[in-house]
């Protein structure tokens, strides 16, 4: 049963990651005023698969100089990790499938949240290492750079969502979703970015968007900048692993973003039964949506940040910003109790 | 099922093994790690007596003890990363002048 | 059964992450090792019921003060170990004297130890208070208050500290 369900949601994982990049090219194509993948089938939906092919059929060059096992190691770290932090996240309340029972989870730990936080911590190092073992000054750059700022922003990262903790005392993902059920009496949702936690959903966009190495914060990865950063010396299906890591990073903080902050899958439920069997599952997918089109929309939009401005950003403003959500909110619990 | 002196032993030789590379190795960013695996050793010590007693106490100190590994080591690398820029070199047995 | 397999399987990569540290002449392949034996280590504080610390262990230490480590010897560019003769005389009496500390301390342990087995009371144990998050958090706050609150101070002793020392060096030194 488990099996099953791995199978099925690394499939649709997958297929999530290669459809963002579509959504982002056509996105911010339109944005800039072009069209975006149009020639490969019908509204260029076919551009992931024919990319997919390209980079399988591609010549995968190794440069001589580099040093090998950790060249070839660095996107097979950064795509695992990236891949496996979906184990732990919760899509919707269980369904009941022929006599079964099945909840819409891989596995429910109940510290759950920890196990992505470790996930994205650890995932730092496919671009360290990335960027060292390529033995060029300009990917050794990118690296170092790369690995800085993610672990800086990590500590943000982390601290906003301690203000959502103490709200739901737990740290089971679904016990947090489930925690933001119901409604304010204005027919307002319960969701913790309106109970308060709009500084540290803010801190959390920051901080995604700084881990995901996604412009305002790509610096690291910038091709007017460091060549291309730390993936400069990598070709065909490494590359691709690199890309297929950072989106499915993307998806994942996306997934996060939900279930803390605005409600997971709680929605208008209605129906008959096979209806609201799903209709949870398409509100975690619509919201997530909305978070990553959120993501493409600032691509589209803002400059890059310059390295020392980036990381003032992140310890002089952020951090204390967390901090200080985290302090306020833990006297609004306290007081309450 | 698992003896707690299992886990001792393991932690023993986590700590043998520390102790020699902080001997053996000559480069101070070597010596540095060796002393990071004895933290650990130590660490696995405390979590086992925390299982064995019932005691959360154990699984509390290890906090503490990641928490001086984490100031020391950035002390460290940042010791470590003053002397490369004196001295140009990262081997210890080079470090032998008072005065360059 | 699976408990003593799952502790055999970790504790085989620890041991051996350990000795790969030792023998790796290059730096950045003794941090990897070092971070093998890191995560499996967290991997026996789940066996413990530890689930916590597991997760800290991973996040902190495997993946903040490890990259730390990494992050230095990449900018320091450092290299291959040279064997020195200070270094030939440490592995000649170190490494036996180690060896045979480490073996004592192994056979007092075993020899006595008569207490009962670990695992099944620490894993089957009530997951809401053992190893769980809010109970560690209720100690800290009321038993282990004052090193807390000492060990904050630690940490911005050691930022500053970090941050003064990596600094590079000011104005008076570049007329030389």
């Amino acid at each position: 049963m488990s099996v099953i369900k791995i199978v099925l949601v690394v499939v649709i994982l997958l297929t999530a990651v290669a459809y963002t990049v579509w959504l982002e090219r056509k996105v911010v194509g339109h944005m800039q005023n072009r069209w975006g993948p149009t020639r490969v089938g019908p509204f260029g939906l076919l551009q992931p698969a024919a990319d997919g092919l390209k980079f399988i059929l591609k010549e995968d060059l190794t440069p001589p100089h580099v040093y090998r096992p950790l060249f070839i190691a660095a996107p097979i770290i950064a795509v695992t990790f990236a891949l496996s932090s979906i184990a732990v996240i919760p899509f919707g309340t269980e369904i009941r499938l022929f006599g079964l029972t099945i909840p819409m989870q891989i596995t429910d730990i109940n510290t759950g949240l920890l196990v992505v936080l470790g996930i994205t911590s650890v995932g730092v190092y496919g671009i360290a290492l990335a960027g060292w073992s390529s033995n060029n000054k300009y990917s050794l750059l990118g690296g170092l750079r790369a690995s800085a700022q993610m672990m800086s922003y990590e500590l943000s990262l982390g601290l906003s969502l301690v203000g959502v903790l103490i709200m739901a005392g737990t740290f089971s993902l679904r016990g947090i979703v489930e925690s933001q059920s119901g409604h304010f009496p204005i027919w307002l949702p319960h969701w913790n970015i309106f109970r308060g936690q709009i500084v540290a959903f803010f801190v959390y966009l920051m901080a995604a968007y700084a881990e995901t190495n996604r412009i305002p914060f790509d610096l690291p990865e910038a091709e007017t900048e460091l060549v291309a950063g730390y993936h400069t010396e990598y070709s065909a299906m490494k590359f691709a692993m690199f890309f297929m890591a950072e989106y499915a990073n993307m998806v994942t903080v996306g997934c996060l973003a939900t279930l803390l902050f605005l409600g997971g899958w709680n929605g208008p439920v209605f129906g008959p039964a096979i209806v609201r069997a799903v209709l949870p599952i398409f509100w975690f997918v619509a919201k997530v949506f909305c978070f990553i089109f959120l993501y493409i929309w600032v691509r589209g939009t803002l400059p890059r940040f310059r390295y020392d401005q980036l990381m003032a950003f992140g310890w002089k403003f952020l951090l204390p910003l967390a901090l200080a959500n985290v302090v306020v909110t833990a006297l609004v619990v306290a007081l309450r109790a | 099922m698992i003896p707690l002196s299992y886990y001792l032993v393991l932690s023993a030789i986590l700590f043998a093994c520390g102790v020699t590379g902080f001997l053996i190795k000559r480069n101070i960013i070597t010596i540095f790690m060796s002393i990071e695996l004895m933290l650990n050793g130590v660490n696995l010590s405390f979590v086992a007596f925390a299982a064995q007693w019932h005691a959360l106490s154990g699984q509390v100190f290890v906090f503490f003890v990641m928490v001086v590994a984490a100031a020391e080591a950035a002390v460290g690398l940042a010791i470590i990363i003053s002397v490369y820029r004196t001295r140009e070199t990262l081997n210890v047995d080079r470090v032998n002048l008072l005065k360059l | 059964m699976l408990h003593l397999l799952l502790f055999l399987i970790f504790g085989a990569i620890c041991v051996a992450g350990a000795v790969n540290l030792l023998v790796q002449r290059h730096p950045i392949q003794s941090a990897l090792s070092l971070i093998v034996v890191m995560a499996a280590l967290a991997g026996e504080y789940l066996l413990l019921g530890a689930e916590f610390v597991a997760a800290v262990q991973v996040i902190v230490y495997a993946g903040a003060i490890m990259v730390l480590f990494v992050f230095v010897i990449m900018l320091l560019n450092a290299a291959e170990e040279e064997h020195t003769a200070g270094s030939r005389v440490a592995m000649i009496l170190g490494v036996p004297g180690v060896t045979v500390l480490g073996l004592l301390v192994a056979w007092m342990v075993v020899q006595h130890s008569n207490s009962p087995s670990v695992s099944p009371a620490a894993l089957y144990a009530d997951p809401t208070t053992h190893g769980a998050p809010a109970t560690i958090g209720t100690l800290l706050f009321s038993e282990f208050l004052l090193p807390f609150e000492i060990t904050s101070v630690l940490i911005l002793i050691a930022i500053m500290g970090a941050v003064v020392l990596a600094q590079k060096p000011q104005h008076g030194k570049e007329e030389k």
